[in-house]
């Protein structure tokens, strides 16, 4: 919805966390890459939810099960524990209050998926630092009066983030520049620095 | 030719040159009015091929003045099926690949069971003295009709505005046998503007001297003037102002200036005077009565405690969703409640609003982004449902 679809190196990060046969709701779907990605490889029962009008006709005219609505609006709707996994890819810095999309999230899925760009990686602080300007970099290519993303947090501010809502963290996934995944052994200062991308699965 | 037709409309009635299923005193139709209607009647079509598991069924449910023959020629008009652009032979809705149905409503005219079908008590035409039938006494007979062909859950249930409604009421009175419902610029119930608009066209068809309180069969009249402003004001509804504007303007009909009276000097008003006179060729004064009142009685939360949710509760049929942006009469937030109320029953639903200004109507037009939803969805349900195309 709000990053460049050719730096989606996120989504198989997130299909592999879904065994097959899940039931799934993606909100923020798009074009409907990773709800295509996991019905065709996991046989999954997918649901989406998107923004943009147009995102949602395209991925009803591929079969894909899709609604239009907000993440900060509807997710209201939806039941207690009424899928197995709700993935959030890319959206989370996007929406009006990320904290209550969080805890929906949380509430409608067993286990919640979050993949967001990391505003704590080493380009973005050296833009501000050297230069004095917001980064616009291949991964967000949005300058600060156009973009979508009105929320941007670091690796760490996530943390604390789930920290405060209750949520645990089961496993979390940090992408280089390369769309490589950074060794786990790792510490949390170093994935907030050098992790372009996070990928989060919570469970509360 | 008008009287050739009216004529022909009220044989159509008893006699119609579709086929028909008859129901004798023995398989009454149970109303919600809380009588039971028997003997009566369904006329219906069918085009394709059921196949031996019986899957590929399609019942296409007919908006307010619709009738049976969705894709070949009307017999009443001449012209060609109503959602012929739809479906047929290769086209989206593959009569090749599937088996589709289409039966007139029980209250309709065109050969179910109506208020211009003869009463068998009287020997004369019901009139009025046919019972309320709601939108769900529709759904009821159709049902029927499914079971006469002996199959047991149907592949989809499609329709617009009042067929839309019928969509919504199959899926939450027999969930068990539809596997997917596709309800297009439609609602969950009638709202008070609609009710209102209702309300004017029934009045104006009751002022008509000939109507004669509904007994004007009986008096070799039709109260064609009543029944013509009633379509005049409903068509109204079913554009949009911008499609109006851009159609007609203030343009003048086949003059150069205004004249001073009140001849139809603009375009519109020469369009909407045709709209009404075509209209009581092939429609019946009382029917259109009673499917305005089926309408307006429609309200599929009131049947369940209040909470639409509960309408569909536990469900497994797969729904899609259409509505346009320019419908006036069914708005987007009428779909977009009905796709909450899903939501929250766990149901498996996309929703798909289309950017048009043709308004309400564009559901039966030649809409790109309507027939790629269609096909996305229909295809997808297919595959799931098991049928190889």
């Amino acid at each position: 919805m709000s990053v460049n679809r050719d730096q989606r190196v996120d989504l198989e990060v997130v299909a592999n966390l879904i065994p097959p046969q899940s039931r799934v709701l993606d909100v923020g779907s798009g074009d409907g890459s990773l709800l295509e990605l996991l019905q065709d490889t996991k046989q999954v029962d997918g649901r989406g939810l998107e923004l943009s009008q147009r995102g949602v006709n395209e991925c009803v005219a591929r079969g894909l099960s899709v609604i239009q609505g907000d993440a900060d609006k509807d997710l209201e709707f939806y039941p207690d524990k009424g899928f197995d996994f709700v993935v959030l890819s890319q959206t989370l810095q996007a929406t009006r209050n990320p904290k209550l999309v969080l805890d929906e999230l949380l509430r409608i899925g067993n286990r919640a998926i979050v993949s967001f760009p990391n505003f704590g990686h080493w380009r973005v602080r050296l833009s501000l630092f050297i230069q004095g300007r917001m980064p616009v970099t291949k991964d967000l290519p949005y300058s600060w009066y156009d973009t979508p993303n009105i929320h941007f947090c670091t690796i760490r501010d996530f943390v604390n983030l789930c920290d405060e809502l209750g949520a645990t963290v089961e496993k979390a996934t940090a992408l280089d520049a390369n769309g490589q995944k950074i060794g786990l052994s790792m510490p949390w200062w170093f994935w907030n620095f050098f992790g372009q991308q996070a990928v989060f699965l919570l469970k509360r | 030719m008008a009287v050739l037709r009216a004529r022909k409309t009220n044989n159509e009635a008893d006699q119609p040159s579709s086929p028909v299923l008859r129901f004798g005193s023995d398989k009454p139709l149970k109303l919600d009015a809380g009588t039971l209607l028997s003997p009566f009647q369904i006329a219906y079509q069918t085009y394709g091929t059921l196949n031996d598991a019986r899957s590929n069924a399609i019942l296409v449910c007919h908006a307010l003045t619709g009738d049976q023959h969705v894709a070949s020629t009307n017999p009443v008009t001449g012209k060609p099926g109503w959602w012929e652009v739809l479906i047929g032979p290769g086209k989206i809705i593959d009569t090749n690949r599937f088996f589709v149905i289409c039966s007139n409503v029980i209250g309709g005219c065109l050969g179910s069971t109506g208020p211009a079908s003869t009463n068998p008590a009287t020997g004369k035409p019901y009139g009025l003295d046919l019972p309320i039938i709601t939108i769900r006494d529709m759904v009821r007979a159709q049902q029927m009709l499914i079971d006469h062909f002996g199959i047991e859950k149907l592949f989809c249930v499609l329709g617009g505005s009042m067929g839309g409604m019928q969509v919504l009421e199959w899926a939450s009175s027999y969930p068990e046998r539809v596997f997917s419902a596709l309800p297009i610029a439609t609602g969950a119930r009638h709202s008070s503007q609609n009710i209102a608009f209702h309300e004017v066209g029934r009045q104006a068809v009751m002022a008509d001297p000939d109507w004669h309180g509904g007994k004007y069969f009986e008096h070799g009249k039709r109260p064609e003037k009543g029944l013509a402003v009633a379509r005049m004001a409903a068509h109204i509804t079913y554009l949009s102002e911008a499609a109006l504007h851009r159609k007609f303007g203030r343009n003048l009909q086949d003059r150069e200036a205004l004249t001073f009276g009140f001849d139809a000097d603009f375009q519109i008003e020469s369009y909407l005077r045709h709209q009404g006179m075509t209209f009581v060729d092939r429609f019946d004064a009382n029917s259109y009565l009673y499917m305005t009142r089926s309408m307006d009685y429609f309200d599929l939360a009131a049947d369940h405690g209040g909470r639409l949710a509960d309408a569909f509760a536990g469900t497994k049929t797969r729904f899609c969703l259409v509505s346009f942006t320019s419908d006036w009469l069914f708005p987007t937030e009428e779909s977009r409640s009905i796709v909450h109320a899903l939501n929250a029953a766990g149901a498996s639903v996309s929703f798909v609003e289309i950017e048009t200004d043709r308004g309400h109507d564009a559901f039966l037009l030649d809409e790109p982004e309507l027939f790629a939803a269609i096909n996305g969805f229909i295809g997808s349900a297919a595959r799931a449902r098991g049928l190889t195309s």
